[in-house]
């Protein structure tokens, strides 16, 4: 897959700066696009030769990479668990949950490679600060129950955006989706499996799981971005059909379902304005600290230091390992040419 | 709009139903200490490098790397689990025992130190294991031989990956050269212990349970060489064995591997995860 030199400035993820709706290069020829727009309308898989406006692209490239770097960088707060897992069994499906999540990884990465930008580049962007990856990963696992936290809480919101992006106009991306959100939904399972052991269990673990929920909570919520009138890319991305639903309808789909799976672990949101709405059929619930969410998405949370350095150690320091597979490939194809 | 149903008592049991068969069963009754402490060298050697390689969880050279370790980590466990049920209850025996009363060889418990180190444990290490199950299978005991026969396939795996690892590796650059013939030195002297035999290996082989490792000592050799031969790396002098981990002797390493591991259930005894 050649390589586009042209996007490789183009995985940030600019907060409320861009114009609502992206502007259409003159470049752009109109017949094409308005094909292309009606196939989109009519709910068609757009595939990786097929023509696509530019900025269809560079969303796509920034969305896709983003998750896939989420999967990654979400391998550390988790496998920060594993050599501490409390029996032998915890251990093996916190091992399987995480190699899972390497395996979404790779399948978006080439997702997004599909779209003409290399895996390289994108790890790169993700090591120099100008990608981002899901904010909620910058946040510590201080606890054994933070791992049920996240399984039941984080792998909730996550399968909660990624339902509907099975969906997606474009046809890697969607597919990878219906791949990764078979196994998150068995992530969710086995986190909420585990949160009732902690909540049906000594005093302690009660403690540690209602401590967990306290933290993850909010951060939880804030997991499907800005409210609706401040998202900027919100309108033009469901046009593309590369979403399909709003923050603020995924947000309230999560605290519907979400609340009463806590009520019935006996866990007490930490939110003392939530309460049921029945007109409206659904909770109604506290304002989210936006000045907290847009800190972290700036990269001030509270861990966001130590998880960047750990995936630029890895990559940095294991180098010599990847300079000795291609030297050793090169070696080899030249003793089958000779 | 599709969206998942809420969460329903059912569905906590479905970890359960997934689980591998047969693991994280209650321990068998009858109490046989040849038996059990074969089974108990076996699942320790399995344990401690299942913990060690999980280690590397997220900081592996690439995303498919740090795949397969992930996967032969779970292997191990898998199979740790296994075998330690068969010998008492597996998550006392892993949580609860301290240095003196684990069973497993050296070589799993050396630190992981750079990726060259470790493929090179793994290579010594998968190379003997994969022998060791192959014969198993054929062991009196037919819980012991089930086990093997289900491990050895996936043993089979990652004897292969380290092999071809450790031949990239010691084929690839000057630097990968060097790394692999460090991570050799290192774990050569741990290699001898795998083959030792002692009175208890000796009881568990006359009942028929255990497979003397000196029966294939000569093909382990053979096989290392020829893999060492093909990453263009010679096979090391001979050093002084280092011995001991049978019978509970163990380097420093091991104790900090405890502490991590067996943090949570020491902390809180009472506590069912």
């Amino acid at each position: 897959m050649p390589v586009n030199r042209y996007l490789t400035s183009m995985y940030t993820t600019e907060l409320s700066k861009q114009p609502n709706v992206q502007p259409i290069g003159p470049a752009e020829d109109p017949e094409r696009l308005a094909a292309f727009e009606a196939r989109v309308a009519a709910d068609e898989f757009i595939e990786p030769k097929d023509w696509m406006p530019e900025a269809y692209r560079r969303t796509l490239t920034r969305q896709i990479s983003q998750h896939a770097h989420s999967e990654i960088v979400g391998m550390l707060p988790e496998g920060n668990w594993i050599t501490r897992a409390p029996s032998l069994r915890r251990k093996a499906i916190l091992l399987a949950k995480v190699q899972d999540e390497a395996g979404h990884g790779l399948y978006l990465y080439c997702a997004a490679e599909t779209l003409g930008t290399s895996r390289e580049e994108m790890i790169e962007a993700l090591h120099s600060g100008k990608a981002k990856y899901s904010t909620i990963f910058n946040y510590p696992t201080l606890t054994w129950a933070d791992i049920p936290a996240i399984g039941w809480l984080v792998d909730g919101a996550a399968i909660m955006n990624q339902v509907p992006l099975q969906r997606t106009s474009y046809g890697p991306y969607a597919r990878a989706m219906v791949r990764v959100c078979k196994e998150e939904s068995f992530h969710q399972r086995q986190g909420y499996e585990a949160m009732t052991s902690l909540a049906n269990g000594t005093p302690e673990q009660k403690q540690m799981a209602q401590d967990a929920f306290n933290r993850w909570w909010w951060p939880s919520l804030m997991m499907f971005g800005p409210p609706d009138e401040n998202s900027p890319n919100t309108a033009q991305s469901l046009r593309w059909r590369i979403k399909r639903e709003t923050n603020d309808e995924l947000r309230q789909k999560f605290v519907d379902i979400t609340v009463p799976q806590a009520e019935f672990l006996g866990l007490t949101v930490p939110d003392p304005d939530l309460q049921w709405n029945e007109a409206k059929g659904g909770y109604d619930f506290g304002e989210i600290d936006w000045d907290e969410f847009y800190a972290v998405v700036r990269g001030e949370g509270p861990v966001a230091r130590e998880r960047i350095t750990a995936r630029r150690e890895a990559w940095e320091s294991n180098a010599w390992v990847r300079e000795a597979a291609a030297a050793h490939e090169a070696k080899r194809r030249a003793k089958v040419a000779a | 709009m599709p969206s998942l149903p809420p969460i329903r008592p059912e569905d906590v049991a479905v970890a359960e139903k997934t689980r591998p068969h047969g693991a994280f069963d209650p321990p068998s009754d009858a109490h046989d200490p040849v038996r059990a402490g074969y089974l108990m060298r076996l699942g320790d050697d399995a344990l401690i490098l299942g913990q060690r390689l999980s280690e590397w969880c997220g900081h592996a050279p690439s995303v498919e790397v740090d795949l397969s370790l992930a996967n032969v980590a779970l292997d191990l466990i898998g199979q740790a689990t296994l075998l330690l049920n068969e010998a008492g209850d597996a998550d006392t025996l892993a949580f609860k025992r301290d240095v003196l009363d684990f069973r497993n060889c050296w070589l799993v418990e050396q630190p992981n130190g750079d990726f060259a180190r470790t493929m090179v444990r793994q290579l010594l290490f998968s190379t003997w294991q994969h022998m060791l199950y192959q014969r198993l299978t054929a062991s009196r005991d037919e819980a012991l031989a089930g086990i093997a026969a289900k491990a050895v396939k996936e043993v089979a795996y990652h004897r292969e990956l380290a092999a071809e690892w450790v031949i990239r590796l010691g084929d690839g650059t000057e630097e990968s050269t060097k790394r692999t013939l460090d991570g050799l030195a290192w774990c050569w002297r741990f290699v001898p212990e795998l083959f030792e035999v002692d009175a208890e290996v000796e009881a568990a082989v006359s009942a028929g349970i255990a497979v003397d490792p000196r029966d294939f000592e000569a093909e382990y050799r053979a096989e290392i060489t020829r893999a060492l031969g093909e990453a263009g790396l010679p096979v090391p002098d001979d050093q002084r064995p280092i011995l001991g981990g049978r019978r509970g002797h163990h380097s420093e390493h091991l104790g900090h591997l405890l502490a991590i591991m067996q943090y949570l259930p020491r902390t809180y005894p009472d506590a069912k995860w």
